[in-house]
């Protein structure tokens, strides 16, 4: 393809980093062996797998032998909960979480109410930020677990996840975030931080996709998720996918090398792009909160336009990006996360996601502002909502 | 996903607009929906529909469909007009993905509207003619996916 692609939905996935690829290349083709085995082809493989667990234990200050690793961070997710609900029913059968995880948390809270499982859904406030009085107000005797997300996939908060630490310590409730948005692009203590389980995956954040882990404190009673062989301490059988570990560390290393200057210059592109729609196009609001973001998420509401049409006019003019409209989500209704910040549902249908990287240049922006613009006119002038409304406003 | 008829006609819309003093107007769907299709009649003496035009608020399928519909109806008389059914619409265009089906309803329904009004505004019945419902989606099962 000649035309230039402008990639602002790097939420959705990442280009891997060419020398994450080039890095795990040889553990295909050279050191391919299986790393339980006792030749030194394996062994290569066996000292890559422990390299990465290493770097990995040291981004989020743990220990390696905290480090699982999963096929990637709905796995992760679903083996954190689905663990805790299995492992700890002599405590109780009550889960809290959010109205605003992804649904590889809320699929999995959903199976696990009808396997007995009490859950309580928290709301959150008009910035997408979770309700820490409603949370602790929640927590009953017989609660084993709070699953709170660390940053918002689609509209880009992050949750004041020391504060929910604190709460679940103080009342001895285990505290597991899927942290999948927020890992390796901002900082993450465990231990400050009071996590018991955080769930990341490879692919965003420039490593291989179908590679993720699940971090666990050690003393957690956690049984074997996949039941097989002694890989991963017994807790999750199978041949290590040694080529996506070694990828997934080195994407680790890269990332948190360059993360404080990486967020400063994404941070200043993010808050340009936000600048200039908000003052160039009318009656669009911005999702999520103002500051307390993730450094290259932007999200808009553009009142009286649908979603999907957005991005297909974006997509003719080179620009990948994403909407929480119903037409995309495959339903009638838009994105739960949209509802729960109290977005009427019309509005919800006219939102924009656009996910930036390190790669992403002001250029690419200014081009999108433009763009942007052009299409929200045209589909403006078409839309019966925006003419009832130029027609109450006379 | 979409056709190339159904792509032409969502980047190159045909008869978008209004129709002041319109002989018939119909507003079907709902915002809470994601899609709202309002189509304009110029229908002369004879009941031919001699000018159309519309506006959608709607996706790439809901505007492709109101689009055709357009085209579909223009220059027929009003009973020509009735016969224009979703999937007549649908076919127009080479078909829609199973999921996008329920747009091409919105396109016959403001047909109905928009004759309906019509109808009402000059007093006259048109047979076969039932009022349109007021949410296309009543009684639509969400789908599981």
């Amino acid at each position: 393809m000649d035309k230039k692609i402008i990639y602002l939905d790097n939420a959705a996935t990442t280009a891997t980093d060419p020398m994450v690829v080039r890095k795990m290349i040889p553990f295909f083709t050279e050191n391919f062996g299986n790393p339980s085995a006792i030749y030194s082809v394996a062994g290569e493989a066996a000292k890559a797998v422990k390299e990465s667990r290493s770097i990995i234990a040291k981004t989020l200050n743990t220990v390696p032998e905290n480090i699982y690793f999963t096929a990637g961070g709905s796995e992760s997710d679903n083996w954190a909960l689905k663990s805790v609900f299995e492992n700890y029913k002599s405590k109780g059968n009550h889960i809290i979480t959010s109205k605003i995880e992804h649904h590889a948390i809320l699929h999995t809270c959903e199976y696990l109410q009808e396997q007995g499982a009490e859950i309580t859904y928290i709301d959150v406030d008009e910035n997408g930020v979770i309700k820490l009085d409603e949370l602790e107000k929640a927590i009953r005797p017989t609660t084993i677990l709070i699953s709170v997300m660390y940053a918002n996939n689609e509209i880009g908060t992050i949750q004041p996840i020391k504060e929910i630490g604190e709460i679940a310590k103080k009342h001895n409730v285990l505290f597991h975030t899927d942290a999948v948005q927020a890992y390796a692009h901002l900082p993450i203590d465990v231990v400050a931080e009071n996590i018991d389980m955080l769930s990341a995956s490879g692919h965003k954040f420039n490593g291989p996709k179908g590679i993720g882990f699940l971090y666990i404190k050690k003393g957690l009673k956690l049984k074997s998720f996949v039941h097989g062989g002694s890989q991963e301490r017994k807790r999750r059988a199978g041949t290590e996918n040694v080529p996506g570990i070694v990828g997934i560390g080195e994407a680790a290393r890269l990332s948190f090398e360059t993360m404080s200057s990486r967020i400063g210059y994404e941070k200043e592109l993010r808050d340009y792009l936000i600048e200039r729609v908000m003052n160039e196009i009318p009656y669009v609001k911005l999702n999520g909160h103002r500051t307390e973001r993730l450094s290259n998420n932007v999200n808009f509401s553009i009142q009286f336009v649908e979603g999907e049409s957005l991005l297909i006019m974006l997509d003719m003019k080179g620009i990948c990006a994403s909407s929480g409209s119903a037409c995309t989500s495959g339903s009638l209704d838009p994105s739960h996360v949209l509802l729960a910040i109290g977005l009427p549902h019309e509005i919800a249908h006219g939102s924009l996601r656009l996910t930036l990287s390190d790669k992403t240049t002001k250029e690419d922006i200014d081009y999108t502002v433009d763009v942007l613009k052009e299409i929200v006119a045209k589909l403006r002038a078409m839309s019966p909502l925006y003419e009832d409304f130029v027609k109450s406003n006379k | 996903m979409y056709s190339e008829k159904v792509m032409d006609h969502f980047t190159n819309p045909r008869n978008v607009g209004e129709i002041e003093n319109a002989s018939g107007v119909g507003t079907v769907g709902n915002a809470k929906c994601g899609d709202i299709m309002r189509i304009f009649f110029d229908i002369d003496e004879n009941q031919v529909i001699r000018d159309v035009k519309f506006k959608t608020f709607g996706c790439g399928a809901a505007v492709a469909t109101s689009s055709m519909a357009t085209e579909l109806v223009k220059g027929k008389t009003i009973y020509e007009a009735l016969e224009v059914t979703n999937k007549a619409v649908m076919e127009a265009l080479d078909g829609l993905p199973p999921v996008k089906v329920h747009c091409s309803l919105l396109a016959e329904e403001a047909i109905h509207a928009a004759l309906w009004d019509y109808a009402e505004k000059n007093g006259i019945v048109i047979e076969g003619l039932k009022k349109p419902k007021s949410d296309i989606h009543e009684g639509e099962e969400e789908e599981d996916y």
